[in-house]
């Protein structure tokens, strides 16, 4: 049935309104209103220049490239061959591997967070194993570094990758791969000239995914990280919990927003609109 | 396509271990929160409910569990209702803009939570709005809106316009067909809807840490504020908790689905 433009209108308002006045109105208005703190626009672009060049947004903005680049790779080393597996499963298996996927999917990230500094931890189970079994004299460093930041958000992230590569996998028509074995094609070369290349589209777009929620991350660095792992929505909260430096976080907040956009918008592109997540 | 026994065992070897992977953490979490030793050992020596008493005990996390179930409950309301007409609007209408408009709602999804925090955090100071438990549930809103939007959308095209029709010849009102006809059909949806966009609130935490303030602290904020201290096993506790509710939610939302699909025979 359908409906008139006015009715329209009067159904999304609600949403229009929220969006306006509880979304985009407040990010508008806390950059608009940092940014006047200020000054002058000559002010304004001199602060930033010094800012954003200083050593710390410098290295903050390098971290923060160089995990999300490390994460999005593990996170496709581990999610493509489980996305594959769940394709070809049935039955019992398949219920089994979406549980797997889904369970900490919808987990609270504090939680899988947690869950990782009681694995890693300096008194965690992978230490205590390891010191029980004599394997090393002294607890392993396996968090507050790199590699715990790398370990947790690769955790986190993973599901979203699986998701839209099985989404890939699953429009793949069976027959062409019957064909090219048909036609004399070896395992490996069905799946690196055929299955591979039809599937290419989800791991970009699982890959651009999983790199822009991965340069936005807060918690999981925020908890595993050590002081050197500082990305750059720590940095943001950090300028505003302990020194309430607005005009500072606005601007990181300016790199972070655009840099995300920019990769949303060539997401978006890809996939034709469609949104293989809803979370 | 079967390749060699070998192959095939290495491959499933591979999954199986992936799998454990995700949720050995999900485990170690809930074994340890029924430990009897005095700090995080693993496995545990022996079992109790000690950390549970001292969780449920604790005035603090009592308030936190308090604060979490409003918030969420409100969130859930406010964005399954808002969710629900404006999915109908846009499977029905059409308008120019529809496009640019469905993108822009779904935008805080993709928005990192810390700067729709910081954003909120920044007008909601100075009104003196911190901690005040409706206005995080609105807050919490507008990030579990593109959740309800994206399942109550597919939800809806089952919903075939032929019934509204007739409903509406048979002299149905527009709300009469909305409510009778829209709202049964979809109702599955609505379902997981509502508890996508409870779960969404119930976990969230980089929002609620910035407007919740320390009269509102919800479960996920308190975990944030007790983890810079120390892992102690009462956040095993509280974590086996909110496991506990991702779970209720996820068997309750694969049974309606189920259903669904038995009654509809599709």
């Amino acid at each position: 049935m359908p409906l008139s433009r006015l009715g329209a209108l009067l159904l999304l308002a609600p949403s229009i309104l929220l969006l306006v006045f509880v979304f985009l109105g407040p990010i508008g208005w806390f950059l608009v209103g940092s940014f006047a703190e200020l000054g002058s626009l000559a002010e304004i672009w001199e602060e930033t220049r010094a800012v954003v060049g200083s050593r710390a947004v410098a290295l903050a903005i390098a971290n923060t490239n160089w995990i999300a680049l490390q994460v999005t790779f593990f996170v496709l080393l581990i999610g493509y061959p489980l996305a594959y597996a769940l394709n070809r499963a049935r039955g019992l298996a398949f219920s089994l591997i979406i549980i797997a996927i889904v369970l900490p999917y919808f987990t609270s990230v504090i939680v899988r967070t947690y869950a990782w500094m009681v694995i890693l931890g300096r008194n965690g189970i992978i230490n205590q194993m390891l010191l029980g079994l004599g394997i090393v004299s002294e607890p392993l460093e396996l968090m507050y570094n790199r590699l715990g930041v790398v370990i947790g958000m690769t955790y986190v992230l993973l599901p979203y990758m699986v998701l839209t590569l099985y989404a890939a996998m699953k429009a793949v028509d069976p027959r062409l791969l019957q064909a090219a074995e048909g036609m004399g094609a070896s395992r490996l070369g069905v799946f690196l000239r055929v299955f591979l290349p039809l599937t290419m589209h989800g791991v970009i777009a699982g890959s651009l995914i999983v790199f822009i929620l991965a340069i936005g991350f807060f918690v999981t660095p925020a908890l595993m990280g050590g002081p050197s792992d500082i990305m750059i929505a720590m940095l943001i909260e950090r300028e505003i919990e302990l020194t309430q430096n607005w005009p500072v976080a606005a601007m990181m907040t300016v790199v972070l927003l655009v840099v995300t956009l920019v990769l949303y918008a060539i997401y978006a592109r890809f996939t034709g609109g469609r949104t293989g997540f809803a979370r | 396509m079967s390749g060699s026994p070998l192959r095939r065992t290495l491959e499933r070897a591979l999954v199986v271990l992936i799998c454990a992977g995700l949720l050995a953490p999900i485990l170690v979490v809930i074994i340890a929160s029924f430990s009897g030793d005095g700090y995080l050992k693993f496995p545990p020596e022996t079992f109790s409910l000690r950390w549970y008493e001292r969780f449920l005990g604790d005035q603090r996390w009592r308030t936190a569990i308090l604060n979490s179930v409003v918030v969420a409950a409100m969130t859930c309301v406010l964005a399954t209702f808002l969710g629900f007409i404006a999915a109908y609007a846009m499977m029905r209408a059409g308008f120019r803009g529809k496009q640019v408009l469905a993108a822009l709602l779904l935008t805080p999804l993709i928005v990192p939570h810390v700067v729709t925090a910081i954003a909120i955090y920044y007008i909601s100071a100075p009104l003196g709005l911190i901690g005040f438990r409706p206005w995080v549930a609105i807050a919490h809103t507008v990030v579990a809106l593109p959740v309800v939007l994206v399942i109550l959308q597919s939800a809806m095209q089952t919903v075939d316009p032929n019934f509204e029709r007739a409903a509406m010849v048979f002299g149905c009102t527009r709300f009469g067909v909305f409510r009778r006809v829209v709202l049964p059909l979809a109702l599955p949806g609505v379902v997981s809807a509502a508890l996508f966009a409870f779960l969404t609130s119930f976990d969230e935490v980089v929002i609620a840490l910035f407007l919740s303030g320390i009269r509102g602290e919800t479960l996920p904020v308190r975990i944030w504020n007790s983890l810079h201290l120390e892992v102690e096993p009462t956040i095993a506790a509280v974590s086996t908790l909110l496991i506990a509710v991702t779970v209720v939610a996820l068997l309750i939302d694969y049974l309606v689905r189920r259903d669904r699909a038995a009654t509809s025979g599709r």
